[in-house]
């Protein structure tokens, strides 16, 4: 992985204009992208993963979306103000997509290898026959048998694991600098959906291609990420690298996930829940809007939105329980287990660099 | 959980149940080929398996929304097949209810929470007249988390939690023994799918309930079940204790699909080994001596009358390889 940042989101605000008033549906999201790397964003549906991504690619539709404030710097443009035209040479060429369901993000009545070659012959300008050739390759590369054959087979005769390969291939067809997934294997098996992440993680390292993974489904971020953002309301409520968000989660929402997935050890009796369910973002809370869930919520919370709290140069978290003068609170047991590990990981670390320092000493 | 097993009485048995659709014609489709277990009293049964494995189809057949194939199941020692009178079909549906996967698509959207809740009290004579059923519908809906306000909204108006506390709510109205969950929570976001589950235990231990729980989510359904069964290509392949499932899984299948569930633990998953299954292996030339053998008490795996003691030998080597980690 390189330190070179390809894809920058500052102060994102996205509204829809529908039937009852105006929905806010992101209000003000920051990340950036490095060249390489895996970023998950996680939340609850309705939280704004889906819209954030899909503005990236410019996807939204015209009609009743306002582009609040914000903008998306990709190789020093602005996603947002170049033209539709231009647009189309950065969607499916530079930013590919993949989408949840693969029956109806392919087109029934197309050949899947003409699906797979037609972006190649489209964006690179080759000739049929070197883009057949191509989408051939393309579909050895994710694993579907027998590709001359399975070139001419209409989507109806894939299973669903196959014609997730399928919009794969398309995805990589341009070799895209990002890869959006947007809950790619949600509607899959997990044996399916294992084989899907081996194949996306093995083609990350061979292609060096960045991915914006979005699921709900913390066991695949643990399994896919390097960093991840996890998002609440419309929001980026906590963001670091896997470990930091998997051992050392700070705000009382990611704990809240944690620990209301049942973990696989044997034994376990009790399970935490997040009470209530979501604002609407029509009117969203003032204040901090994960508030009237949080038993951990403060004062402060119901009147002023939380800052976005440094811990480490990777890892920020938006709640008032960071400020100094906030109480200490203990969070829930699976938690509390969690930062125990993260402890010993951390001293995992500095004390195998103590042994080897000793064993160079013993040597002299 | 591990009560005496001497002791339980099955509520439930299903004998080689058989599902074909459109049998004997060219476009047959074998659901369920050989299924066999039974639930006890008082206990939540995990069924799990990938889709197309035959476990919906299973739970469809044991509430009798279509007629068996092939097999027996037998519900409080009555055959169900033998349900057919109106009179009798009404009690042997007040007696099992069904939590269906969508909440939404499982609720009419022209009637109010009061009519879905009440019509299930009304069709079963279970309400003297419409003030006390309006009574009864506000106690359902607090004991499932819902506020009596609620009772004269449409399922629109509500969030898909809520929809299915609604649905949970109608199942326990005519105070049924078994409940059916067929990806009861499937459709709801996590910090939801803890809510209801927590809910769904709870209204298990207040009202003596005994579940089916369909998933395919495998650690919702070890945290919930006492003993689980897992479904492949239409046949039950290993059934035991859920603890026993996840520290001794036997038979290749149950293996692989451990193997698969991500967990969210970044160290864990970085060392994660998968291992594949080729359904090839349960192809047996010799069809006699395969069926379910019981390994050990309470532990069962579809295989050949050879292989027993293989799998004997392998589950005592792992459960001494759980000992020594504990």
């Amino acid at each position: 992985m390189e330190d070179r940042t390809i894809l920058e989101v500052n102060d994102l605000a996205i509204s829809f204009q529908t039937f009852e008033g105006v929905v806010q549906a992101v209000r003000g999201v920051n990340f950036s992208l490095k060249k390489g790397e895996t970023l998950a964003i996680v939340g609850e549906s309705g939280s704004g993963k889906s819209v954030s991504t899909k503005a990236i690619n410019r996807l939204l539709p015209k009609k009743n979306t306002i582009i609040e404030s914000g903008e998306i710097l990709f190789e020093g443009r602005d996603l947002l103000t170049v033209s539709e035209k231009e647009m189309q040479k950065v969607r499916g060429n530079d930013i590919a997509m993949i989408f949840q369901d693969p029956m109806t993000s392919l087109n029934p009545t197309m050949q899947v290898g003409k699906q797979i070659a037609e972006p190649v012959m489209k964006h690179k300008g080759v000739s049929k026959e070197k883009a057949k050739q191509r989408a051939l390759e393309l579909m050895d590369l994710v694993g579907i048998k027998e590709p001359t054959k399975k070139y001419k087979h209409y989507p109806h005769q894939f299973s669903g694991g196959m014609r997730q390969r399928v919009m794969i291939a398309i995805a990589l067809a341009c070799e895209p600098k990002i890869l959006i997934a947007d809950e790619p294997t949600t509607a899959l098996d997990v044996t399916i959906q294992a084989q899907i992440l081996d194949l996306m993680n093995k083609l990350k390292k061979e292609l060096d291609t960045s991915i914006i993974f979005i699921t709900h489904d913390l066991g695949v971020v643990a399994q896919m990420a390097d960093r991840v953002a996890v998002m609440y309301a419309g929001q980026i409520v906590e963001i670091g690298t896997a470990d930091e968000i998997f051992y050392n989660p700070m705000h009382p929402y990611t704990w809240g996930l944690l620990a209301s997935m049942p973990t696989l050890d044997v034994g376990q009796t009790d399970l935490y829940t997040i009470p209530g369910s979501p604002p609407n973002l029509l009117n969203p809370p003032e204040g901090d809007a994960f508030a009237a869930r949080n038993e951990y919520a403060l004062e402060i919370d119901f009147h002023k939105e939380p800052d976005l709290f440094k811990i480490t140069d990777t890892h920020f978290a938006k709640t008032w329980l960071l400020h100094p003068s906030a109480p200490s609170v203990t969070p829930p047991n699976e938690v509390v287990r969690r930062k125990e590990k993260y402890e010993s990981l951390q001293s995992g670390k500095s004390q195998a660099i103590r042994v080897g320092g000793e064993a160079i000493g013993s040597r002299t | 959980m591990a009560a005496e097993p001497k002791k339980r009485k099955p509520i439930v048995e299903i004998k080689e149940f058989k599902q074909y659709f459109n049998a004997g014609k060219k476009s047959e489709v074998r659901a369920v080929k050989d299924v066999s277990f039974s639930i006890y009293e008082g206990e939540t049964f995990g069924l799990v398996g990938e889709s197309g494995s035959g476990k919906s189809t299973t739970g469809r057949a044991l509430i009798k929304l279509g007629d068996l194939t092939g097999g027996q199941i037998t519900y409080k020692g009555q055959d169900i097949s033998g349900i057919k009178r109106r009179k009798d079909l009404l009690k042997f549906r007040k007696s099992m209810q069904m939590i269906f996967q969508d909440p939404y698509a499982s609720l009419n959207p022209r009637l109010t929470v009061k009519e879905i809740i009440g019509g299930a009290l009304k069709v079963h004579g279970m309400s003297e007249n419409s003030k006390e059923r309006t009574e009864r519908v506000y106690e359902l809906l607090e004991s499932v988390g819902l506020n009596r306000q609620f009772a004269n909204r449409y399922p629109k108006e509500f969030s898909g939690g809520q929809c299915q506390r609604v649905g949970i709510a109608r199942a326990l109205a005519v105070e049924p023994d078994f409940i059916i969950c067929d990806e009861a929570i499937s459709a709801l976001d996590v910090s939801i799918q803890a809510q209801v589950i927590n809910l769904l235990i709870e209204l298990k231990e207040s009202n003596n309930l005994t579940y089916l729980f369909i998933a395919h989510d495998l650690s919702m359904v070890k945290y919930i079940s006492d003993r689980i069964g897992v479904m492949n290509n239409g046949r039950i392949l290993e059934v035991c204790e859920a603890d026993e499932l996840y520290i001794a899984p036997l038979h290749p299948y149950t293996e692989s699909l451990l193997s698969a569930i991500p967990t969210p633990d970044p160290e864990t998953e970085r060392s994660r080994v998968r291992t594949e299954y080729d359904p090839a292996y349960h192809h047996y030339d010799d069809l006699d001596n395969v069926r379910l053998h019981e390994i050990a008490p309470e532990h069962y795996i579809y295989c050949h009358k050879d292989e027993v003691a293989l799998y004997r030998k392998k589950r005592e080597k792992l459960l001494k390889k759980a000992k020594q980690y504990a």
